[in-house]
This record gives structure tokens, C-alpha cells and sequence, in this order.
């Protein structure tokens, strides 16, 4: 007798992982499955990739933030793609490398992480998360081999430390915490630069979130592929910052007041 | 040898079977008003729950045997999250969840050794009371559409009676938090913040409407005169 609800002999069981309920019930649901079996050279398609994307620690919590542009080789894929993720209430995905997949990827974590939350009464610890992050980027390996990496930065408040983590990922699945910031995608190595020039360990919210806007700048000043803030069509970073209250969004009025604030008169002398 | 057992017999004996068991655990009420959906339950325990959350706008209740209806409700995850994974979140609806729930007791009722001795109750909260809707499900497999509220257990008609005269969809949770502690409490009793579980499905919550009430804020919505 087949029951309408998802049933599973002894032994099979997904317990409360959601990824192996997908795998046991609907594989064909689960990101890159087509692509496992697609030739292994390098596939000529121009894939929509995003770019630059950074988290950095303050002393209450995270900083995350991301440009808007996705390109395709040399065009312009989309000016509005968001980079930037809420993970759950308490942590934050920000995701570089192929869009398509990663944007699946991101869909399967928050679901991964509120499923578990639901089945066991209680939700994951951070480092939890993290490594679940990491396993979802190494089943992504063969896709990743073709040209489709996935390479994420992952940030949150951990309650039991009290403080804000920052991890990065490798397309191995290679989990790195870092110690107090990490960028990532083709402008992340000039927006390292800036934070890495300019960070300090008792910055205020408000220092960090401008030292993100500034670093996306410098990305954009140097990188083709990494968006500047666009006056002219109001559009704008992504900014969200993650403390012991939750993951809140910016919302654009306030990122393009800051946007302005710090971009006029920029002009000279300061290298930007 | 075997011996005939008319089939009659058999469906009240089963329908027996699984009272009896239902009627040892303790009752539950579920009420749509002004701000929710409120589910108040008597429980002792602290940490193994009648009442969880199954979706953003979906709970899940149980009375009876727990080990059955937890398995119920992990079902019933299981079964959200799929569909919302891969149709949309706002694809997932109450209905077909208690139709699913209704179809598997039935077929258990019927089919394996011995009936579950459980009732359910799938509730989705709207955006007014009119859209809110109450799904009871009987051991049997039974599906009920309830307006209003509704009570589970042993005890249901027993408390739906001494609700009827005292509730009206207008109250707000925190009135209807103590008129179901009162009605579950029956009228000689009373019962207090670490004998209740209480859980809202707030209508003013963005995506997950679910929310549990207890501790300090428990007491202090008990202890407040209506």
C-alpha cells in the first residue's frame, strides 16, 4: 500500500537531513544533477557568473555585502543579481562563481537549515552550518570541474561564542574560518586589499558597513567584472549585517545616503 | 484455525481500540482569533511537543500516542519542504497536507495490526479569520474542516461544550490563551504555565508565522486578568 506521505524502510531513514530526503525521493531535484553527466571538457556555453562578495567581522557581529553585476564573458548579465543571502535568522550566505548553480545551492542550504531546525526542535549549531555549506560545495566538485564553481563565503553570530564568524570555502568543500574578514569572486583581491589596509578590531556597525561599500568600490575601480554603485538607475550594493538580534537586510534609502556620503569627493587625492 | 469476525465487528473493535488509547492522553484546543491561530495544550513534559510548526503559515498538533503522531509530523515536514523545494513556498497548503495525513490513517486504520491511537489537527493561518482553516484528522482517517476552533482528545466534546458560550473569533491570543487554559482545567481546576503548551500562528509575521509562547510571557498572559 503506497502511502502519500514520504515513508522510509529501516535503515533509509534521511533522519533530519534534507538533502538525503532529496536524494532518496526526487535525486533529479538535487542542484547539478543533470550536469554530473554532461561531457567532462571544458563546455564552451557562457555561464552567468557573479562576482566580487565580502563578509567582515565587527565586535557585535558580521558585516556582509556584495556588488550587483553578473556577467557572462564579456557582457553584462544582469545589473540587479543579489549576492548576498539570509542563511536562516542568524547567518548569511554570499556566493561568487557560476550563478545559476549557486543560487540552487543557496536555495538547498536554507532549506537544509530550517528543515533540521523543524525535525529536531532546535537549530544548528554555527560551525554546523558551515560544515553543511562545505559538503553542499564539495557535491558540487564534477560541476565545478566543468566550469560551474561555487564558491561561497558563509557568516553569522554565534550564540555560544557570542561574536561574529566569518568562513570561506574552497570548490573542494574546504572549510576555512577566517580570522576577521574574507572577500571573494574576480574583484575580491582589490576589495581585500582596502579592508586589510583599513580594519580594526573595535569598529563600530556603521564604520564596517561604510568599509564594505568603500572595498566594493575599490573592487569596481579595478575589476570589469565587479559593478560600481549606479547613480544614474539607483542601484546599489547589498549590504546586511548579522548580530545577536538577527539578519537584517540594509534597505536601500539607507545604503544610497552612505553611497553618496562616502563616493562624493572621493575624487581626489584618496587614491580611489 | 481461523474463525469468522464480521467485517462491523472488526472496524468497532479497532475504532475501540484507538479511543480507548486517545482518551488516556490529555486534551487540546485550537482557535482562530484576531491575530492567530492559538493552540493551547495540557502537557507535562517540556521538551516533547503536541504542537510544532510544519511550514510558514502551517502547525501541526497531535493528541494521543506520541511516538505515532511525531512520526506524523516529521511526515508532514518531510512532505512541506519537498514541495516547497520544488514548486514554490507559497504552493504549500494545509489542505493537502490533511489529505495526505487522512489517506495514510485510513489506510493504517484498515490495513496493519493495530489502528493509530492518535487525532491531528493541520492549521493554516490567513490573512483574516474568514481565510484561516482547521483541518481535524481522526484516527480512522476522517478529515474535518473546522470553523472557529476545535478540541482534540479524550475529553473533546466535554471542552467544546464549556467553550461554545465563552469564545468568539474577535479576542485576541492573549484572551484565548487563558480561555483555552481554562476550558482544558475544566471548572474545579487550574492549570498553570509548566502544565501548558502554548503556540501562535501570528498573522502579522512575515514567512514563519509559528511561534511558541512560554516562560515569562506565558505566565505573564496567564496571570493578566481579561
Amino acid at each position: 500500500m503506497e502511502s502519500p506521505l514520504p515513508t522510509f524502510g529501516p535503515g533509509l531513514d534521511p533522519g533530519s537531513s534534507f538533502v538525503d530526503l532529496l536524494r532518496q525521493v526526487a535525486p533529479h531535484d538535487l542542484p547539478g544533477a543533470s550536469l554530473t553527466g554532461a561531457a567532462s571538457a571544458v563546455v564552451p556555453v557562457e555561464v552567468t557568473h557573479g562576482t566580487t562578495v565580502l563578509a567582515i567581522r565587527f565586535e557585535q557581529g558580521v558585516v556582509m555585502a556584495g556588488d550587483r553585476r553578473a556577467t557572462a564573458g564579456y557582457t553584462i548579465a544582469s545589473r540587479r543579481i543579489e549576492k548576498v543571502f539570509p542563511a536562516d535568522d542568524f547567518s548569511g550566505v554570499a556566493i561568487a562563481g557560476a550563478a545559476g548553480p549557486a543560487v540552487e545551492m543557496v536555495k538547498l542550504f536554507q532549506v537544509q537549515l530550517e528543515h533540521y531546525e523543524k525535525i529536531e526542535g532546535e537549530v544548528l549549531s554555527l560551525e554546523g552550518k558551515a560544515n553543511q555549506l562545505g559538503q553542499m560545495v564539495r557535491s558540487n566538485l564534477p560541476a565545478a570541474m566543468q566550469g560551474f564553481a561555487v564558491v561561497p563565503l558563509f557568516a553569522g553570530y554565534d550564540h555560544r561564542r557570542n561574536r561574529g564568524r566569518v568562513f570561506s570555502y574552497d570548490v573542494t568543500g574546504g572549510k576555512y574560518e577566517e580570522a576577521d574578514f574574507q572577500t571573494n569572486g574576480s574583484g575580491g583581491v582589490h576589495a581585500r586589499n582596502w579592508i586589510k589596509a583599513t580594519w580594526q578590531e573595535d569598529m563600530s556597525r556603521e564604520d564596517t558597513v561604510d568599509l564594505a561599500l568603500r572595498a566594493l568600490f575599490a573592487a569596481a575601480d579595478e575589476d570589469t567584472a565587479t559593478g560600481g554603485p549606479d547613480l544614474i538607475r539607483r542601484i546599489y550594493p547589498l549590504v546586511a549585517v548579522i548580530d545577536a538580534t538577527g539578519y537584517t537586510a540594509l534597505d536601500d534609502a539607507t545604503i544610497a545616503e552612505r553611497s553618496e556620503a562616502l563616493y562624493g569627493g572621493r575624487e581626489e587625492g584618496s587614491g580611489l | 484455525m481461523p474463525f469468522y469476525v464480521p467485517p462491523e465487528q472488526m472496524m468497532k473493535d479497532r475504532a475501540d481500540y484507538a479511543r480507548k488509547g486517545i482518551a488516556r492522553g490529555r486534551s487540546l484546543v485550537a482557535c482562530s482569533v484576531s491575530d492567530g491561530i492559538v493552540l493551547v495544550a495540557e502537557n507535562a513534559f517540556r521538551t516533547l511537543y503536541k504542537i510544532s510548526e510544519i511550514y510558514d503559515r502551517i502547525a501541526f498538533a497531535g493528541v494521543g500516542k506520541y511516538n505515532e503522531f511525531e512520526m506524523l509530523r516529521v511526515a508532514g515536514v518531510r512532505q512541506a519542504d519537498l514541495k516547497g523545494y520544488s514548486f514554490a513556498r507559497e504552493d504549500v497548503n494545509a489542505r493537502a497536507l490533511a489529505n495526505a495525513y487522512g489517506q495514510t490513517l485510513g489506510q493504517v486504520f484498515t490495513h496493519e495490526m493495530k489502528p493509530y491511537e492518535v487525532e491531528i489537527l493541520v492549521a493554516q493561518v490567513g490573512e483574516t479569520v474568514d481565510d484561516d482553516e482547521l483541518y481535524h484528522i481522526l484516527y480512522d482517517g476522517t478529515v474535518m474542516d473546522e470553523e472557529g476552533s476545535t478540541v482534540l482528545g479524550g475529553q473533546a466534546e466535554e471542552i467544546a461544550r464549556a467553550m461554545e458560550s465563552r469564545f468568539s473569533t474577535d479576542m485576541d491570543s492573549a484572551a484565548a490563551i487563558r480561555l483555552g487554559a481554562a476550558v482544558l482545567a475544566g471548572p474545579d481546576t487550574l492549570l498553570t504555565a509548566d502544565q501548558l503548551e502554548v503556540a501562535l500562528l501570528d498573522r502579522t509575521r512575515a514567512r514563519r508565522a509559528f511561534r511558541r509562547i512560554n516562560g515569562d510571557e506565558l505566565v505573564a498572559i496567564l496571570d493578566a486578568s481579561s
